[in-house]
């Protein structure tokens, strides 16, 4: 983390194609300021020594439990498909992508 | 006394001794809940099915079924809970139309308890708020008073139960959301431990923080419900395999001996308005005349809380809501030729449509704390924190019975009042964001109202898995402060 | 080398573990199934909708892992790769970033220039993607291979020829089959291999500009379309030209490879440990027991063969092609106690017949205890060599065991000196003018009473009785 930290149109703009989120320039500009705003007030974090310190996922100890290797068929391809906003038989329609 | 005005328990008990058939139960609070819905907007959706799953309970307990504890009690479930059969909108566009095959195993297990689903509650879209405000289907509004939020982003789910539109309801909390609607609302919520209740079918927020937890008028009757919906999961691999114990046998309300500790860090924060200060010393002198010992403990880095949480919750997010994509499910954006519209195109016009900018907001920082370059200083860091915070908690509770601080620093505030900024809202969450960073359990107990009338809810945290302990003190402080709280009339 | 340049190369394959379901659901995994049959909330995406690991494809991961030398991670870590793409239903896929499953390993492959030795750098767990189908105007998409467990295979570049990037490949697959991890079905997908190939000056230590060639399921193609990537970067080269660092793809019609994206716009995948998954703890204790049941892998099994059961270098290699074959040449080899032997009927009649009949080795009727006991007979003089052929087809075919056969159809060898010597006397009798010439010298005659003796005998005449006799009437 920098000093102060921003985050510049561009790199909203950046983040907006990343995370395919259709924006305006208006919508950007707005954006950029109130999430620069917000990475201000976590910049106290930067003090933080954490040199050696294991990043936290997982909060609570749990005791790791895997899936016996057993096939089941729970949906039928209908259910799977009932919310499909446009399909072909069984097939999920998109946007050609070749 | 009405019917909507019992606990989950007391209204179990009188349809399984037919004083009163299920189906009565379930017309009352459908129609109450509809009446009122257009005052309170709590419900997004209805069950069409209410009338006549009640009667199936009705048959049951008319043959002689073995029947569940709560058996007829209608249910009010926050819309992040896939209901399978009922449209499940998590608040959101996105989600409009989505009606899920699949029932989430906490709802699973409360239907296999009797319980009867009535509807589906507003909340914040994909839980992302403190107020209710960022619904997609408009803000819920606070029975105590209508032009105030009912807190979120649970909201919904405390609305409901304050107001006496369903008899137990259920919300999810990431960083608060159950804990402070609660609050607001003036019922009781609880937060489990992380890993106590399943996640699956429970629309995800941020994953490693995301617990479902009932809100309820009492918290006897949390104490059931908690029990029915803990315990392992074979379909949650993170949820944990420790033994569930009888929680509602259990509540003892006894407070001799026990010792609990208040957080330092906590103390004189910014923005504590004085009712609450009030309220909170009330709590405690209470706690210390019942015989129990209140000591300090520190936790240094809980004051970086809030900045943790908001790097950690908003990566997994941006991660999390990727799956809405128009694909398989939920909205897309319509064009008027598919096969000339780019795979961009229809990507970003979908969810740029789909997604409140609270929302966008969210999936944008997310997006940046994971994003090369950024990746080490956002969310690496902010995860070796909550390590720092965790460990720092597991270490001071060691001994204690429960920690005991507010839940917020005001009361439910105006609607509108903070919604246009981010950073006020979010250091809202200040008391309630540690709690999901370790995993603790944690609630809100109503003990009193401010001077406008508004309740004031006085959090109870304890060590993982120690949800008894936090029922217990819970309990005691019901006991004691319940009748200065009452219920709101709408 | 080519033109001056040494090529670089590396593999990373994709192999489909062998498991009933899914790796993060219940989902049946067979290949023929219908349109989204093998679905799922989970595999599908939906929301709240959670990974749960299968203890199966952990197996074989550590499995495949300890056959190729690898060092097992005692705890490794699930994290997300964040990226939208229609047959991609989360818009993230689970996999293993930076704490693999399995690492540093390597794989010897025999080369024009001897064995050589391929490291590997890392195998990790992921998630397969969903098929889809491109109908011009659409696309349509199908998940059932959603969710299909894979391990990714990475090697270092130590292969500096297609020829050795395909035998890494093969002998790859080898391994994978004989400890049964994957049945490296090229058509079905269940094999699949990106190829990273760069150039550079003979003698440079420097690494050229990389080009990945993706998604090749050809052995033949992987050759081709290194060989033809190799030329092309060297052209532009020469012709002044920098090599982009890009993603292709091999058009086996066309022969060529093409762009199929830049790194300007390569994806960030930001990367980060899923939260829904715990990290994966594996004990010491569970690996050494996987070690103690690996199969013997080919290369040890092939070694063993040369040196100590005396085969050629050629026999071992066919023997070890693939496990169900070493293990019917051991177990052939081991009753029979005649390795050299077992290996020759097995070269010669049982791979024919088995590719005649287009069977599967554990189809056939003639069992590894059978085929030594038809050895047996053989050594003993029970029947002849030829005989032993006649007697291999009928077991083939009927699965009765050879001395059952010998026994039935009478085929023993006659040892019978006073009904031998009856014949013998008959075809020398009848061959007076040729017996003569011998007795004047002609020895190399002999030959021919053999012949005739055998004819009469329909083969079944013990040689070493016929010559004692005749030496004894033609010498005496």
């Amino acid at each position: 983390m920098s000093d102060s930290p921003s985050i510049d149109i561009s790199t909203a703009e950046k983040m907006s194609r990343l995370a395919n989120l259709k924006m305006s320039s208006e919508q950007l500009k707005e954006m950029s300021f109130t999430l620069t705003k917000v990475v201000q007030l976590f910049h106290s974090l930067s003090q933080v020594n954490t040199e050696g310190i294991e990043p936290l996922v997982t909060p609570v100890d749990i005791r790791l439990v895997l899936r016996s290797d057993l096939a089941k068929t729970n949906f039928s391809a209908e259910e799977m498909l009932s919310n499909a906003p446009e399909k072909t038989g069984n097939l999920f329609t998109v946007p050609p992508v070749v | 006394m009405q019917i909507h005005e019992l606990s989950a328990q007391e209204l179990s008990q009188k349809i399984q001794s037919k004083e009163v058939s299920a189906a009565e139960v379930a017309k009352h609070f459908l129609e109450r809940a509809q009446n009122l819905n257009f005052k309170l907007n709590a419900f997004i959706s209805f069950n069409e099915e209410v009338l006549k799953e009640a009667e199936k309970i009705d048959l049951q307990i008319a043959r002689g079924n073995k029947i569940g504890p709560l058996a007829g009690v209608p249910l009010g479930v926050k819309d992040m809970f896939c209901t399978q059969g009922i449209r499940t909108t998590a608040g959101s566009r996105i989600l409009e139309n989505f009606v899920p095959p699949y029932d989430s195993t906490v709802v699973r297990k409360l239907k296999e308890a009797g319980a009867i689903v009535l509807g589906k509650l507003n909340q914040d879209e994909f839980a992302m708020g403190s107020s209710g405000e960022t619904s997609y289907f408009g803000v819920c509004k606070n029975p105590w008073d209508l032009s105030k939020t009912p807190g979120g982003s649970s909201g919904g789910s405390a609305a409901a139960q304050a107001a006496g539109l369903a008899a137990l309801c259920l919300g999810t909390d990431t960083g608060g959301s159950i804990r402070q609607p609660a609050s607001f609302c003036g019922v009781y919520g609880i937060k489990p431990t992380y890993g106590r209740v399943s996640r699956y079918g429970i629309v995800s927020y941020a994953s490693s923080l995301d617990q479902a937890g009932p809100v309820t008028r009492t918290v006897s009757d949390a104490a059931l419900a908690l029990e029915v919906i803990s315990g392992k999961d074979a379909l949650d691999m993170t949820s944990s395999d420790q033994s569930v114990p009888e929680f509602h046998k259990n509540l003892n309300p006894s407070l001799h001996g026990k010792r609990i500790a208040v957080l330092k860090e906590y103390e004189n924060s910014d923005g504590l308005t004085p009712d609450i200060v009030n309220a909170y010393e009330k709590a405690i002198e209470f706690l210390r005349g019942e015989g129990a010992t209140v000591e300090q403990i520190s936790c240094p880095h809980a004051i970086h809380g809030v900045s943790v949480y908001y790097l950690v919750a908003t990566s997994e997010a941006s991660s999390n809501l990727s799956r809405y994509d128009g694909v398989k499910y939920g909205h897309r954006a319509q064009f008027e030729n598919i096969s000339s519209t780019s795979l961009k195109d229809f990507y970003s016009s979908t969810r740029g449509e789909g997604f409140g900018p609270e929302v966008k907001r969210r999936i944008m920082l997310g997006t940046y704390c994971l994003a090369s370059g950024y990746y080490e200083a956002y969310y690496k860091k902010a995860s070796q924190v909550r390590r720092i915070i965790r460990d720092e908690f597991l270490v001071a509770l060691q001994g204690f019975d429960a920690l005991v601080s507010p839940v917020t620093s005001t009361t439910a505030f105006d609607i509108g009042k903070k919604i246009s900024d981010p950073v006020k809202m979010y250091m809202n969450d200040i008391f309630t964001v540690c709690t999901n960073l370790a995993g603790l359990p944690g609630a809100s107990v109503p003990v009193g109202k401010d001077r406008a009338g508004l309740p004031i809810g006085i959090q109870v945290q304890s060590l993982p898995f120690c949800e008894q302990s936090v029922l217990d003190v819970s309990y005691a402080l019901e006991l004691a402060f319940k009748n200065s709280v009452g219920a709101p009339h709408v | 080398m080519y033109r001056g340049y040494e090529a670089v190369i590396g593999l990373e394959v994709h192999a489909q573990l062998k498991t009933n379901s899914k790796i993060f659901s219940s989902d049946p995994t067979n290949f023929e199934a219908s349109d989204n049959q093998n679905t799922s909330p989970v595999s599908v995406g939906m929301p709240g909708a959670l990974p749960v690991l299968n203890e199966q494809a952990v197996k074989l991961a550590v499995i495949t892992g300890l056959a190729l030398g690898c060092s097992i991670r005692t705890k490794s870590v699930f994290s997300r790769k964040n990226y939208f793409y229609p047959d991609l239903p989360k818009g993230y896929q689970i996999s293993q970033y930076d704490e693999p499953i399995c690492e540093h390993g390597h794989l010897e492959i025999q080369t024009e220039t001897g064995p050589k030795t391929v490291r590997i750098l890392r195998a990790h767990l992921e998630e397969d993607a969903g098929k889809s189908t491109h109908h011009g105007d659409f696309t349509l998409i199908n998940y059932n291979r959603s969710g299909i467990p894979l391990l990714e295979i990475v090697s270092e570049p130590d292969l500096r020829t297609p020829a050795e990037a395909a035998d890494y490949a093969r002998t790859l697959r080898q391994v994978l089959q004989y400890v049964e991890s994957c049945d490296g079905n090229l058509e079905e997908g269940s094999l699949r291999c990106d190829c990273n190939v760069s150039v550079r000056k003979a003698g440079e230590s420097k690494l050229g500009t990389r080009v990945e060639i993706k998604n090749i399921n050809s052995f033949r193609f992987i050759e081709k379309a290194i060989e033809y990537e190799i030329e092309r970067q060297i052209d532009e080269i020469e012709a002044g030209r920098k090599i982009i660092q890009e993603t292709r793809l091999y058009d086996p019609d066309k022969n060529r490879t093409f762009t199929m994206r830049t790194k300007e716009d390569a994806e960030d995948y930001r990367y980060f440990p899923d939260p829904d998954l715990l990290p994966l703890v594996i004990t010491s204790s569970y690996i050494h027991e996987i070690r103690k049941a690996l199969p013997t892998l080919p290369q040890d099994r092939c070694k063993v063969y040369i040196q100590h059961l005396g085969l050629s270098d050629y026999d071992a290699k066919v023997l070890t092609e693939t496990r169900d074959l070493a293990d019917y040449f051991e177990k052939t080899a081991q009753i029979s106690q005649r390795p050299k032997e077992a290996a020759n009927w097995i070269m010669n009649e049982l791979l024919r017949e088995l590719k005649n009949s287009s069977q599967k080795l554990s189809e056939i009727k003639i069992s590894p205890s059978q085929l030594a006991e038809l050895i047996e007979l053989v050594e003993k003089g029970v029947i002849s060599g030829k005989i032993a052929k006649a007697v291999f087809g009928e077991c083939w075919s009927s699965g009765k065991n050879p001395h059952d056969i010998v026994n039935a159809q009478g085929l023993g060898l006659i040892s019978d000196e006073s009904a031998l010597e009856a014949v013998i006397d008959r075809v020398l009798s009848s061959n007076e003018k040729s017996v003569n010439e011998y007795k004047a010298g002609k020895t190399k005659l002999l030959g021919f009473f053999v012949g005739a003796i055998m004819k009469e005998t329909k083969g079944q005449a013990s040689p070493e009785v016929v010559n004692k006799i005749l030496s004894k009437k033609l010498n005496g």
